[in-house]
């Protein structure tokens, strides 16, 4: 290029920096902050979580009891143990029960959507589906505790209504929808030159559901399990009502559980900050920061792997 | 329909004189528009037919409505009768899943299955089979064979039966979309211009293969391809508008066009 002074007319000239420039320039970074808070947030939420829990585990912390001990006696007297096990297994155990529930209902729904209702019946059906997701999971829990626990007890003829069947029922109910709406999203992502073809081959509409489609959309279907199952280890406010909340290694779905999530609500506002008890409560939710991550992005990386294929 | 399956025999088609395919008085509607008035059409067994005319005039309406894949829009209507081998597809107690077992399709695009090689061959053995005893896996893999064969596909992907069809290459998709019709011996094959997304040279493998296939199959093709038209079937169908304009043999639609309607299509007046 050759040098000299440009003259002003310049169309290519770039180093005017009238207010259009500085807007320009404003609008380029508030957009870039946007795009990098969720990372700094998800950063600093992590960090913040782990901080206060770090007291807990460069001291009291045992691994073998942590993860070993079903006991959970963080204001014992004499003995105090921080045995996450039954906490763990009592999450453990709702979040399996309602995926036995979720997953054929959610399954169900979204093939009827996406491969049978037409026309008004599928957008009533698709926007009904949005509603459920949109009930607070207190409402659930008011459901679980008041309906569904009468319920139990008739039926099974069993002293208490609140347990793993229960809170699984009502999880279920919960993750469903959401399921739902991924899993029809996964199905709609399925060309629709391959049920034109398998039709054209002679095959029926369920032979192409089965043969075709379901396979074709594995990865979309897995990832909407996946959410499902992150939603149940995230869930509190319906399980802490639902599952009965005391601490216990369930054995049948009529013991009632208490689950990590509902643990760290209950008790959290009762310890002294910064105490061992605190502290603990911490790296429980550290555990839960961990997993819901991991079961995330393992569904998102799914996900993504169908989009570029 | 299991009789149009024997009526297919190559020595039928030797003859030429058989009706594979009769219209009569066919009219379709998608929802309140007319895309075909009137069809009536002979096409005769055994021989290749192709389909021309400008676009829109209603060549990719009229083939699906020979196998009824145009249902499933929902949407279309269909009045007249269509006829294969002399069997009225359109009447109450046909099944169509019969009706596609004898009436082959190929679409414009490839469109294997999301499936290997081998079971976009099998596909359709399994859907018209199922609940039935299984093919044990010799057989299923001397089906698999012969498909190839046929379509001049076997000694390119004979390493390959096990990967995904989507992984070959466009020519060859075409090829086993071609190749996964014939376990089901239909008699009739209905291809939708199906060398429009290839390359010149996979464009002439697969007419290769197409000529290939004459005599075996009643072949009714829809192309945008002059020549291939013209070098490549033996009768010519030109339509305008919904409406069949002239049907006669290739030659003599090309050299010696009844209407003038014809004769400015294809000296290439409508484009
Ligand atoms: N699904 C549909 N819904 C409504 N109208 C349609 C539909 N498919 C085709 N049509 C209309 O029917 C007429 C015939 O279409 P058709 O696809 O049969 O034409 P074609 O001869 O195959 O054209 P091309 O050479 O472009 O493939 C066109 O006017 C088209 O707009
Ligand atoms: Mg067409």
């Amino acid at each position: 290029m050759q040098a000299g002074p440009k003259s002003a007319s310049d169309p290519l000239s770039s180093d005017r920096r009238d207010a259009a420039w500085y807007v320009d320039k404003a609008v380029q970074v508030l957009v870039f902050v946007g795009g990098i808070s969720a990372i700094i947030l998800i950063i600093g939420i992590f960090a913040f979580i782990l901080i206060q829990g770090v007291g807990f585990l460069a001291s009291a912390f045992d691994l073998r009891e942590f993860f070993g001990s079903p006991r959970w006696a963080p204001t014992s007297d004499h003995n105090t143990t921080y045995g996450a096990l039954a906490l763990i297994a009592g999450t453990a155990s709702v979040t399996g029960l309602a995926m036995l529930v979720a997953v054929p209902f959610s399954l169900g729904a979204a093939i009827y959507i996406a491969e049978f209702a037409t026309g008004r019946t599928r957008e009533a059906l698709k926007i009904l589906v949005e509603l459920l997701a949109a009930i607070p999971s207190v409402v659930w829990g008011f459901i679980g505790l008041s309906i569904m626990n009468p319920l139990i007890i008739h039926a099974f003829d069993v002293p208490v209504g609140l347990n793993v069947l229960n809170a699984g029922i009502i999880l279920g109910l919960m993750a469903a929808p959401i399921m739902t709406t991924i899993a029809e999203d996964a199905l709609k992502a399925v060309p629709d030159g391959y049920r034109e073809a398998a039709e054209a081959l002679g095959a029926t509409r369920w032979q192409i559901v089965f043969r075709v489609v379901l396979p074709a959309a594995r990865n979309g279907l897995v990832a909407a399990v996946l959410l499902g199952i992150g939603r149940g280890f995230g869930e509190t406010m319906a399980v802490l009502m639902a599952s009965g909340h005391s601490i216990n290694l369930p054995t049948s779905p009529f013991d009632s559980v208490r689950a990590l999530t509902a643990t760290i609500a209950a008790e959290l506002g009762e310890t002294a900050v910064g105490s061992e008890h605190y502290q603990a409560l911490f790296t429980l939710g550290c555990l839960l920061f961990l997993v819901t991550f991991v079961i995330n992005l393992s569904a998102d990386l799914i996900v993504r792997g169908v989009r570029r294929r | 329909m299991d009789s149009p399956a024997q009526a297919a025999q190559p020595s039928a088609a030797a003859s030429g004189s058989k009706l594979a395919i009769r219209t009569q008085a066919l009219n379709l509607w998608y929802d309140t528009f007319q895309a075909l008035f009137d069809v009536d059409l002979d096409v005769k067994q055994g021989i290749i037919t192709s389909l021309i005319g400008p676009s829109g005039c209603g060549k990719s309406t009229f083939l699906r409505s020979v196998n009824r894949i145009n249902e499933r829009l929902g949407y279309v209507r269909t009045t007249g009768r269509v006829d294969v081998l002399g069997h009225d597809i359109y009447a109450p107690s046909v099944e169509l899943v019969q009706v596609r077992k004898h009436v082959g399709m190929v679409f414009q695009r490839p469109n294997p299955l999301p499936l290997s090689v081998r079971e976009n061959i099998l596909f359709g053995l399994r859907v018209h089979a199922d609940g039935e005893q299984r093919l044990d896996r010799e057989r299923q893999g001397q089906i698999v064979q012969e498909a190839l064969e046929q379509v001049l596909l076997w000694d390119t992907v004979k390493d390959q039966l096990g990967e995904p069809a989507l992984r070959l290459s466009l020519e060859q998709q075409q090829k086993l979309c071609i190749a996964r019709l014939l376990p089901l011996k239909p008699s009739v094959l209905l291809m939708d211009e199906p060398c429009s997304a290839l390359d010149p040279q996979a464009t002439s493998a697969v007419e290769e293969l197409i000529w290939e296939l004459r005599g075996r199959y009643t072949i009714l093709i829809v192309t945008h391809n002059m020549a291939q038209a013209r070098r490549a079937s033996d009768e010519c169908i030109f339509m305008l508008m919904g409406k069949v304009i002239e049907h006669g043999a290739t030659d003599e639609v090309f050299v010696t066009p009844e209407q003038q309607e014809t004769a400015n299509y294809i000296e290439g007046r409508y484009g």
